[in-house]
């Protein structure tokens, strides 16, 4: 927020919920690092670390969704700073799903750690995907915090790519469970992984969308792109 | 700027190119504005933007002061009011007035309203009780007043004096009711006693709300109006305007950052 408001109070709220949104932000990514890094070192330590920071990232957006309505019953916010709220709300809820799509993929590396197939199915695309989806998240939270629509505008589009990674992905598994049945329950494994994934790239588009919801006044979700780039511009 | 294109109503008031002056200060610069019949519509801005000027020029109150002049034209339902040679009495029982402060007249509840009332209309004692009681009930006074009618106006609470003087301003049946910071005297309850009346009213007549208190406008109005230095900077639905304002002026004066 640039402009700083008539009561300094008011404004250190939006910075304090801000800075906090920021941290739980952080703390996903690193979950989401963390466990495509056990992914592909196949450790069952690092996965264990995922699911040990869930907790946190849980406690967290109890903290930020708290501080949220006390804002919302003592300031009445108006406009951007109403809307501003609502997406930091959304934003909250879509991270802490996207911790649990981290932590499901912590516990399937283990899964699949465990079964001992884990070196002869392709994983190793994967983890392309599993980068790309960080690196989204990373992206999508950068948006947010600098209010910037047009980076936003970007993760829109990168998330297909991800979603096309996925398809192809699926259809890959397919063959290998063709070729030798006994790969069928680590692929079903690393199936529920990319869907996971995938689900993380979904995640980081919302928080891009709510980012434009705040900048543009625009609500932007199941809108045809060329809209939303008539809406960005 | 225009409104004609934002208000799909009826317009009940139109003002065209206003300009207004207190002696050599200009006090409204080029107001163009539709007032939509049978909507609440709120005024809000800083102290001094000319608000209150405005809802004075609708019903020709600066007349009273020789140095005051206004230029342009306030139509209402096409005829214009500031070279109408009407009599002035008779636009401003069409255009009635509350003001921030109760003022009740110096004699009964029962005259208060019926004093407006004989001015205009020459009604028989039952008529004019009835059209007493309505006014009261309107103004969602009457079950607290009913018993004691002959007691003096100022002896009610504030409140009540507001809503007295509300009653007293829709006995004579204008087609539009001025209210200027009516609330800023009152508590919360008789506030809400008074946004629920506004709510109530508007189905009957036109509501023109000039207020400080930005919350009011939002929750009681229908199309809100943000003014400054003068100049009308935007004007649009309630919903946009304390959602997605268009002029960033607007917003920083909503969103308390107006420094």
């Amino acid at each position: 927020m640039s402009d700083k408001h008539l009561s300094s109070q008011f404004d250190s709220e939006l910075t304090g919920v801000s800075t906090l949104v920021m941290k739980m932000g952080g703390l996903v990514e690193s979950q989401l690092r963390t466990a495509v890094q056990a992914l592909s070192e196949f450790s069952v330590e690092l996965a264990d670390q995922v699911t040990s920071t869930e907790s946190q990232v849980n406690s967290m957006e109890i903290e930020i969704d708290h501080d949220l309505s006390s804002i919302i019953a003592r300031r009445q916010p108006t406009a951007r700073d109403l809307r501003l709220l609502i997406a930091i709300s959304k934003t909250t809820a879509n991270l802490e799903r996207a911790g649990d799509e981290a932590d499901k993929i912590a516990r399937m590396v283990k899964s699949i750690i465990e079964s001992g197939a884990a070196r002869v199915l392709p994983s190793s695309e994967l983890r392309v995907a599993a980068d790309m989806a960080s690196a989204l998240l990373r992206k999508s939270l950068d948006a947010f915090a600098r209010l910037d629509a047009s980076i936003a505008l970007t993760i829109l589009k990168e998330d297909d790519a991800i979603d096309r990674e996925f398809d192809g992905f699926v259809r890959k598994l397919i063959t290998y469970m063709m070729e030798d049945p006994r790969t069928i329950s680590p692929s079903l494994d690393l199936l529920f992984l990319a869907k996971a994934v995938e689900r993380i790239g979904d995640h980081a588009k919302n928080i891009a969308e709510f980012t434009i919801y705040v900048v543009k006044g625009a609500d932007v979700r199941h809108t045809p792109m060329e809209q939303i780039e008539s809406v960005v511009r | 700027m225009h409104t004609e294109t934002i208000v799909k109503e009826r317009s009940k008031i139109s003002v065209k190119d206003l300009n207004f002056y207190y002696g050599k200060f200009q006090a409204l610069k080029d107001i163009n504005l539709e007032i939509p019949e049978h909507k609440v519509t709120a005024f809000i801005g800083p102290s001094g933007c000319g608000k209150s000027t405005l809802l004075r020029v609708f019903n020709r109150m600066y007349e009273l002061y020789p140095e005051q002049r206004a230029e342009g034209q306030i139509l209402l339902d096409n005829e214009n009011l500031l070279t109408s040679k009407k009599d002035v009495a008779l636009i401003r029982a069409k255009i009635g007035m509350v003001f921030q402060k109760p003022t009740p007249f110096p004699m009964s509840i029962y005259d208060n309203i019926a004093f407006g009332v004989r001015l205009f209309e020459n009604l028989n004692s039952t008529d004019m009780d009835e059209r007493v009681e309505w006014a009261l009930r309107k103004a969602a006074l009457w079950d607290e007043v009913k018993d004691k009618l002959n007691q003096n106006g100022s002896s009610l609470s504030g409140g009540q004096q507001q809503r007295l003087c509300i009653a007293r301003g829709i006995a004579i049946k204008p087609e539009v009711l001025l209210l200027d910071e009516p609330c800023s005297a009152l508590d919360p309850i008789s506030t809400a006693k008074i946004e629920e009346l506004i709510a109530e009213l508007k189905s009957d007549y036109t509501v023109v709300i000039v207020t400080h208190n930005m919350q009011q406008a939002a929750r009681c109005s229908d199309y809100t109006a943000y003014m400054y230095l003068g100049d009308l900077t935007e004007f649009g639905t309630t919903e946009q305007m304390f959602f997605k304002p268009n002029r960033k002026e607007t917003e920083d004066y909503i969103t308390g950052r107006f420094g």
